[in-house]
């Protein structure tokens, strides 16, 4: 893997909260236009590892680094949104990235439309459902054109239909040129996203492998039983 | 239970007669009250805001001060006002005692603990669930109190009704500051509290009738504006 292809590097890095270790001594690497997935049972650090890496978390040990021209853009498990309409979220992203109008309410539509919302642009963005919420976030991190995108379990409480709608939009992002970094509790759409497994234990990386590797044949007990455990 | 009903019978001609007396003592009071309210948001809104969304040594202290200030006695606000203004008081320069520009001072100082302590716990709130989301996106500290505040804005206007209302009802600020100077300072409730001493009912109760009549148009306009602008989205 080279420095020049690489969009993050994390080394020795640790979190902890309260006296409670959430990530310990993490060292991870992501590179140009990989989709990876971190798996994990609740509580590993899945989230911890990715509010970390987009530094809306402090480390107490380790460096982070990514090259100074990389943009992030982070979709959380919970979307925030503003009080204003759906377009006006989206506007209120392309706003920050210095982009003026009449440009901005276009790409606003544009992006919209790509994520399926156009019909509701007007609407009041508080008003939206769980799955409409995963995909504004998800207009507002496009917005921000990233280079590299972490989505926090974007799919979860959603129904089939709307998680499907998140994977292809996910995938449509991918396509375009975004690599991905993406927590999930799901084995299946795990099996469906990932280029690399990150397998988290108790905020350790016990694995870090091809997906086709990993699901073929877990090394770690702890992903073995967390397989198992899915396919119970 | 006579007496009352003649001061309203007397009270309910004048405010249909659109006596004029009454009409510059309404207006004096509307613009003490709302310059008042106005210089009050100009500093408790960036004040509530930075106490909410920044840590620093002494915040705690800073906030309980704040909260306590929000029950400021007004004629302790009006005694120290006055003695700032006074000729041989540090702003005495200014020439503002017995004017409605010291009078719009001390309402100011009264209300700003209201703005900035309800401005704190409201930024506070609306904070919490963007969070991490704002941070994720690189905002600074500017771009987070701009949005925060737009993001608050209906909350926040409730919160200036609040300051408003405050204001117009004071008495003893006004009274010490201003001096109840018939043509000059003299606003609703210093009127009210001198024409009932003298006996005046009428006055007192018409001008009590058109206080209460404001706070409550105010309040209703507020609200007109807040559903107005909630109906645009479909």
């Amino acid at each position: 893997m080279s420095d020049v292809a690489k969009l993050l590097d994390l080394v020795g890095v640790s979190v902890k909260r309260d006296g409670a270790t959430l990530l310990a001594n993490v060292s991870l690497a992501v590179s140009h236009g990989e989709r990876l997935v971190v798996l994990g049972a609740n509580g590993a650090g899945k989230s911890t590892l990715l509010k970390v890496a987009n530094g809306v978390l402090v480390t107490d040990a380790g460096q982070i680094s990514a090259p100074p021209r990389a943009r992030q853009a982070h979709v959380l498990q919970r979307p925030a949104v503003l009080a204003r309409s759906v377009v006006d979220n989206v506007r209120f992203v392309l706003s920050l990235r210095g982009c003026a109008e009449p440009e901005r309410s276009a790409r606003a539509r544009w992006m919209l439309s790509m994520c399926d919302l156009e019909s509701h642009q007007h609407r009041h963005a508080q008003t939206l459902s769980g799955g409409e919420r995963q995909r504004l976030a998800l207009a507002c991190a496009w917005a921000s054109e990233p280079d590299l995108l972490f989505a926090d379990e974007p799919t979860a409480n959603l129904a089939p239909s709307s998680a499907a709608a998140i994977e292809r939009l996910l995938l449509h992002l991918h396509e375009a040129g975004c690599t991905l970094v993406m927590t999930t509790h799901n084995v299946a759409q795990a099996r469906r996203m990932a280029t690399r497994i990150v397998f988290l234990d108790s905020g350790r990386v016990v694995e870090d492998r091809s997906a086709a590797d990993f699901f073929s044949c877990p090394v770690s007990l702890a992903a073995r039983a967390y397989l198992d455990g899915e396919r119970l | 239970m006579s007496v009352f009903g003649d001061a309203l019978a007397s009270a309910s001609a004048m405010l249909a007669a659109g006596d004029a007396t009454l009409a510059e003592i309404t207006l004096l009071s509307l613009r003490v009250s709302a310059s008042a309210t106005l210089v009050g948001a100009l500093l408790g809104l960036p004040l509530g805001a930075w106490a909410a969304l920044t840590r620093w040594r002494g915040r705690q202290a800073v906030i309980v001060m704040l909260n306590a200030a929000m029950g400021l006695p007004p004629v302790v606000v009006g005694l120290v006002v006055y003695l700032l203004l006074s000729r041989s008081g540090p702003l005495g320069s200014l020439a503002w005692l017995f004017t409605p520009a010291g009078m719009i001072l001390a309402q100011a100082v009264l209300i700003f603990p209201i703005i900035a302590a309800l401005t704190r716990q409201t930024i506070e709130d609306v904070h919490a669930p963007l969070a991490e989301w704002l941070t994720s996106l690189g905002v600074t500290t500017t771009q987070r109190v701009m949005t925060l505040l737009y993001e608050a804005r209906f909350s926040l206007a409730v919160v200036m009704l609040a300051g408003f209302g405050r204001a117009i009802a004071e008495v003893g600020a006004v009274m010490v500051v201003g001096g109840n100077i018939a043509g000059s300072t003299r606003v609703m409730t210093t009127t009210i509290a001198l024409e009932t001493s003298k006996g005046d009912l009428p006055l007192a109760l018409a001008l009590g009738m058109l206080l209460l009549a404001l706070v409550l148009l105010v309040s209703g306009v507020a609200q007109a504006l807040k559903r107005w602008l909630e109906s645009r989205y479909v």
